[in-house]
């Protein structure tokens, strides 16, 4: 049964490792992540929890291609992590918005779209049902750099959905917005699941994670140190999932 | 958020079948450039400087003398060649070193883009913006021959345009490359600017040079330049000047093959510099 869930995982991490080298000689290496093994299933919302500087980033970035590993292997959809054709069904939201200021949103999709290959009439549908989903398909022609914040993280969201993903990656996709904006992000994972979508996020937000995700892998110091469905570690350690978290990390969180 | 559609997926596939749009990327990158341009005010405040600089000499006939109108010719090619070194240096330079300071280069990344896709993308789109600024650049100077001149040799002047799009292009290539290398946007546009001019107005003295002075310098210097591109030879401008015989179809060739083979070069190198290059 394990060997047939392993094959099936779209999302395969195994022994990464990655150091980052001092820019001063003499000076010690970093080792960002250690050994870290993760598997996430199709179809599962997979919380990706950790003190700030547990590695959670890093192995963001190496699954994006951004950093190359120093040891071990990551894999999409079963390809190669460094070949760019690994990232052709996902979705990335990072955790700020980061977009051509002088383009529209509209303008944006339709760049990203052209990027995936995506026919041009089918990607006019699609840049359509994005922007009604996230809500701006009344500012579609206003540039950028006149929304606000909370429109912005919206165009992100449009924009990790436009190739209409499989996986779905999202670094920490509350931070910074209020309390309303948190839960229409939530109800949109959770709507993806029920899509039948694979979502892999980082958060903070524990209460969050409880909420939405069917499994969590808890990072400290670069190590995976605990990993499982959430009903099964609440059950296990007889309390919720922040006092796991703070139980695990303790007081050796580098922040 | 609104109760849109979003198309469901039985099952979700656990392997990729796609084949990469490589030529659709490139050209979607070379897009974006080309609208960033468009929506900058570098071409259109150095369009007007020149036009005005231009019509204002025009405006004056020294002495009498009816062929004054060369010396506007001149003026005016020169503000052309300066204003589109300015367009093509600072566009290219700044190009991935903004998406790196912006963070825009991360969420660009994580679609199915290679690095040297990212590269060819931000060349092709600094060419063909270049390009564009060149023609309303020419279409101007037309203008202003045929209305002072009696006889205007069309031929000679869009040969002179490709010319200038080549040496453009190897331009492009080695602010891309300057880039990677340097880190502040600032100093590789400064960098370049000394590079160039020194390629375009210095190069072709090197031989001379190299003839006066003893070994091994003597043999440093030719090595030099004959590896150095020489772009004092994309400089046409004293055929549109003085109505001399544009140059043969060959020899336009032959400066292509040469612009093509070191455009080639500095973008294979740029891919290299930022496929080796950690992003975090």
């Amino acid at each position: 049964m394990a060997d047939t869930r392993s094959t099936n995982a779209i999302l395969q991490v195994q022994g990464l490792r990655v150091v980052y080298r001092s820019p001063g000689a003499g000076q010690p290496e970093k080792v960002a992540v250690n050994g870290l093994n993760l598997e996430v299933f199709p179809g599962e919302v997979f919380g990706f929890l950790g003190p700030n500087g547990a590695g959670k980033t890093t192995t963001m970035n190496v699954l994006l291609g951004f950093v190359n590993a120093t040891a071990g292997a990551a894999s999409l959809f079963g390809v190669d992590v460094r070949r760019p054709i690994a990232r052709q069904r996902i979705g990335y939201l990072p955790e700020q918005t980061y977009y051509y200021k002088f383009l529209t949103a509209e303008e944006i999709l339709r760049f990203y779209g052209r990027i995936f290959g995506i026919p041009k009439s089918e990607l006019e549908q699609r840049i359509d049902a994005v922007l009604k989903l996230v809500e701006l398909d009344s500012v579609r022609r206003r540039p950028l750099k006149s929304y606000s914040k909370g429109m912005q993280q919206r165009v992100g969201l449009a924009q990790a959905l436009i190739n209409n993903p499989d996986l779905l990656i999202l670094d920490e996709p509350t931070s910074g917005l209020d309390p309303l904006g948190r839960m229409k992000v939530r109800t949109l994972i959770q709507r993806l699941k029920q899509e039948g979508k694979t979502v892999f996020f980082s958060s903070h937000e524990l209460g969050e994670v409880e909420t939405v995700c069917d499994r969590v892998a808890i990072l400290n110091q670069g190590e995976v140190k605990v990993t499982g469905r959430v009903d099964d570690l609440v059950r296990e350690h007889q309390c919720n999932l922040e006092q796991i978290f703070l139980k695990i990390v303790g007081g050796s969180s580098s922040n | 958020m609104a109760d849109a559609p979003l198309d469901r997926r039985d099952a979700c596939p656990t392997t990729l079948t796609h084949k990469e749009p490589r030529m659709n990327t490139v050209l979607a990158l070379s897009g974006v450039v080309i609208l960033e341009l468009c929506r900058r005010k570098d071409f259109y405040v150095l369009f007007v400087l020149t036009t005005l600089i231009t019509l204002v000499f025009g405006a004056v006939n020294f002495f009498g003398d009816s062929s004054i109108f060369r010396y506007v010719k001149e003026i005016c090619l020169l503000l052309i060649w300066l204003s589109m070194l300015v367009i093509a240096i600072t566009t290219a330079a700044r190009q991935i070193p903004a998406e790196r300071e912006s963070r825009t280069l991360f969420p660009l990344l994580a679609k199915p883009v290679s690095r040297a896709q990212v590269v060819l993308g931000k060349f092709l789109g600094c060419w063909l913006a270049c390009g564009a600024a060149l023609v309303v650049f020419y279409v101007f100077l037309t203008v202003l021959s045929a209305t002072r001149e009696p006889h205007f040799a069309l031929s000679g002047l869009l040969q002179s345009m490709w010319l200038h799009w080549l040496f453009l292009a190897i331009v492009i290539a080695m602010s891309l490359l300057g880039s990677l290398v340097f880190a502040a946007p600032s100093s590789n546009s400064t960098i370049c600017f000394v590079v160039v001019g020194g390629l375009w107005l210095l190069a072709r003295h090197l031989n001379k040079v190299a003839l006066q002075l003893a070994e091994p310098i003597n043999s440093i210097l030719y090595f030099i330049y004959f590896t150095i591109p020489h772009l004092d030879i994309f400089d046409v401008r004293d055929v549109l000047v003085h109505g001399w015989p544009a140059p043969s179809l060959g020899m336009c060739a032959l400066a292509t093959l040469y612009a093509a083979i070191y455009t080639a070069f500095f973008l294979v190198a740029a891919c290299w510099v930022f496929r080796r290059k950690a992003l975090n």
